[in-house]
């Protein structure tokens, strides 16, 4: 234990997804080096995301405003949707350039061990999107492994008779994997390639 | 196929160590505690990614130090591959395969095959059926790699609905309309559980059957040739599934025209067995179908080995079971049944498993060592370990090492 403002540090930033107990340690110490200046940034740049960041209140993507960039862009589709898991996969699909149309951000994936069930999802805003039959096509996009996997069935099964084409990304991404660390041209193909799952017009 | 180097950087009791070993009979000669099975288990890890002796990795790495790197070389017919794993506390292990990038661990499975045989075997025959479970598992994953990656979904999709028939168990015994409200909203997800669990459970389902199917019979003749006796060991799989264990050992056998192995009708009972079940896991909030519940029953005469089995005939039965498996993944045409799931494109090829018999001769009389010698003896490889020189059948002259603490050398 440390001197109380140190260990305070420490205490906060182990709390931060994929940092343990040592690296927390590391990074405070790093920062107690650093000068006044660039930790200034550092400060700046975490109040500032806390002010102007939001979540796009259609989507659920970050956004500037209260509708993300995405939706507010006049040039895409209105007709087809993909749903993913997170705010960072929207960037990794857009990255291969490969889709026109909308997004859906889930905020997570079912997974009972960690407590998310289908509630904790955006799954309402999903469902009150399709209602008025513009979108024709739902691309579910969520991880390839045994979590998005299992969030992709239960939303191909509510989907099912709404008369709408839903889809899933084809195999060859790496199972077991992320959709972010996915290559550009991995991912692409598996847009490309995607199969239909259900279809009942 | 065999082991021509084995290199080890703060494995277990060694900081490190190069071993040239020769194709034939390697024998580790050295007193208690010095090391012998440190070199077995290590070249054990690089065919399984696991240690025969201990369920975590965190052994491995030499106390002190905070990864360990096995290194081998593998000659397969004309060719010779190099596997590097390091081993890393808390982290996922990385592995190289002949220098190359790194690659995932699993990708390492299937370059080098072993069997082993250790005294800890003999839980195989007393002890609890995760054993007898984890024994096919590992046979199949030795035989087609790509099994491994189907075993861990499985385990993955078991967890999450185990954690959800808990939750919903805990939401339903504490009431509450607005609990009862997302219990409901969870238990939809069941369903998609279930799905899951069926279609993985039934490939593994499959797969253990035909497994069993084809090491019955190997089985029966190897505990034969190491007892000498007429014991009549019988190997049988045991399913939860009602529809399926029936009748008595051997519960299950696949013959011609029977459709026990058929992947889509054994997913279809898993799925029948769930909704069955389903009442009595949401009270107990487990998961009580599938492939994690069964076992491998063995018997002998007709009676039980584990109970009823002495001593000596649990040891006889141990080591039929591993080398009916040896004989089975080194494609003994005899004994390999013509199951097309174990079709193997590389059979034939130098395919026969290192064969790894660790401090197995002090348990056995003279007559069975005598006989377990002249059993091994044509494996393209056999490494042995044993406290004291004489423990080891004349028939296995070879190659001999003397070990002592953290250092090999070879007589
Ligand atoms: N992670 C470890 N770090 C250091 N020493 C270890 C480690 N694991 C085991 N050992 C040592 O290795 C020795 C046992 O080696 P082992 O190969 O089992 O002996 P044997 O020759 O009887 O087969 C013991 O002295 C034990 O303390
Ligand atoms: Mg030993
Ligand atoms: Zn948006």
């Amino acid at each position: 234990m440390y001197e109380g403002a140190v260990q305070d540090l420490i205490d906060e930033l182990g709390r931060l997804p994929g940092v343990g107990p040592k690296s927390a340690q590391r990074i405070a110490f790093h920062l107690l080096a650093t000068d006044d200046q660039e930790v200034k940034r550092l400060v700046d740049a975490l109040t500032e995301v806390k002010l102007r960041v939001q979540f796009c209140a259609l989507c659920g993507n970050v956004a500037e405003a209260e509708r993300c960039r995405v939706c507010l862009d006049p040039r895409r589709s209105d007709d087809v949707i993909c749903v993913v898991e997170e705010p960072k996969d929207v960037v990794a699909i857009e990255r291969t350039r490969e889709f026109r149309g909308r997004y859906h951000v889930l905020g997570g994936a079912i997974n009972p061990i960690e407590n998310v069930g289908p509630d904790d999802l955006r799954i309402s805003e999903l469902l009150a999107r399709l209602a008025d039959g513009t979108v024709q096509e739902v691309i579910l996009a969520t991880d390839p492994n045994v979590e998005g996997e299992a969030t992709a069935t239960y939303l191909s099964r509510l989907m099912a008779h709404m008369g709408i084409t839903v889809s899933r990304l084809a195999s060859g991404l790496p199972v077991g994997g992320d959709l972010e660390y996915a290559d550009e041209v991995t991912l692409g193909r598996a847009f490309e390639g995607r199969r239909v799952i259900g279809n009942d017009k | 196929m065999y082991v021509s180097h084995l290199s080890l950087l703060d494995f277990r009791s060694y900081a490190s160590a190069d071993v040239e070993l020769e194709p034939g009979v390697n024998a580790f000669v050295g007193r208690n505690g010095r090391g012998k099975t440190n070199l077995v288990e290590a070249i054990g890890y690089v065919a399984t990614l696991g240690s025969h002796r201990v369920a975590t990795d965190a052994p491995l790495i030499r106390s002190g130090a905070d990864r360990a790197v096995v290194r081998t070389r593998i000659v397969r017919g004309d060719r010779a591959s190099t596997v590097e794993l390091e081993i890393t506390q808390g982290k996922a292990n990385r592995a190289r395969i002949n220098r190359g990038q790194a690659v995932r661990a699993r990708d390492v499975l299937g370059v080098l095959r072993t069997v082993l045989f250790a005294p800890e075997d003999l839980s195989l025959v007393k002890g609890e059926p995760d054993g007898r479970r984890r024994f096919m598992d590992q046979l199949l994953v030795l035989m087609m790699p790509r099994v491994s990656a189907v075993l861990s979904e499985y385990e993955r999709v078991l967890r999450q609905r185990s954690a959800l028939l808990k939750s919903a168990r805990a939401s339903r015994r504490s009431g509450g309309s607005s609990r009862a409200e997302s219990a409901a909203a969870e238990l939809a997800t069941l369903d998609v559980w279930d799905a899951r669990l069926a279609e993985l459970g039934a490939e593994i389902l499959s797969l253990r059957i035909q497994l069993v199917d084809a090491l019955r019979p190997a089985v029966a003749a190897a505990y034969e040739q190491v007892s000498d006796a007429d014991g009549d060991a019988e190997i049988a799989y045991r399913s939860s599934l009602p529809a399926l264990s029936a009748g008595n050992p051997p519960e299950l056998s696949t013959g011609p025209g029977d459709n026990f192995a058929d992947v889509g009708h054994l997913r279809d009972l898993l799925l029948e067995a769930l909704v069955t079940a389903r009442p009595q896991e949401l009270e107990r909030g487990v998961s009580l179908v599938g492939p994690h519940r069964d076992d491998l029953v063995l018997t002998l005469g007709g009676l039980p080995a584990k109970g009823y089995a002495s001593h000596g005939e649990s040891w006889s039965f141990a080591l039929a079971l591993r080398l009916a498996s040896f004989r089975l993944l080194g494609g003994d045409p005899q004994n390999s049944a013509d199951s097309p799931a174990f079709w193997d494109p590389d059979l034939g090829t130098d395919a026969d498993p290192v064969l790894i018999l660790d401090d197995v001769f002090a348990e056995l009389d003279v007559r069975r060592r005598q006989r377990l010698g002249d059993l091994v003896l044509p494996a393209r490889q056999v490494l042995v370990t044993a406290a004291v020189a004489e423990d080891i059948p004349a028939a296995l002259e070879g190659v001999r090492f003397h070990v002592e603490p953290g250092t090999v050398t070879r007589d």
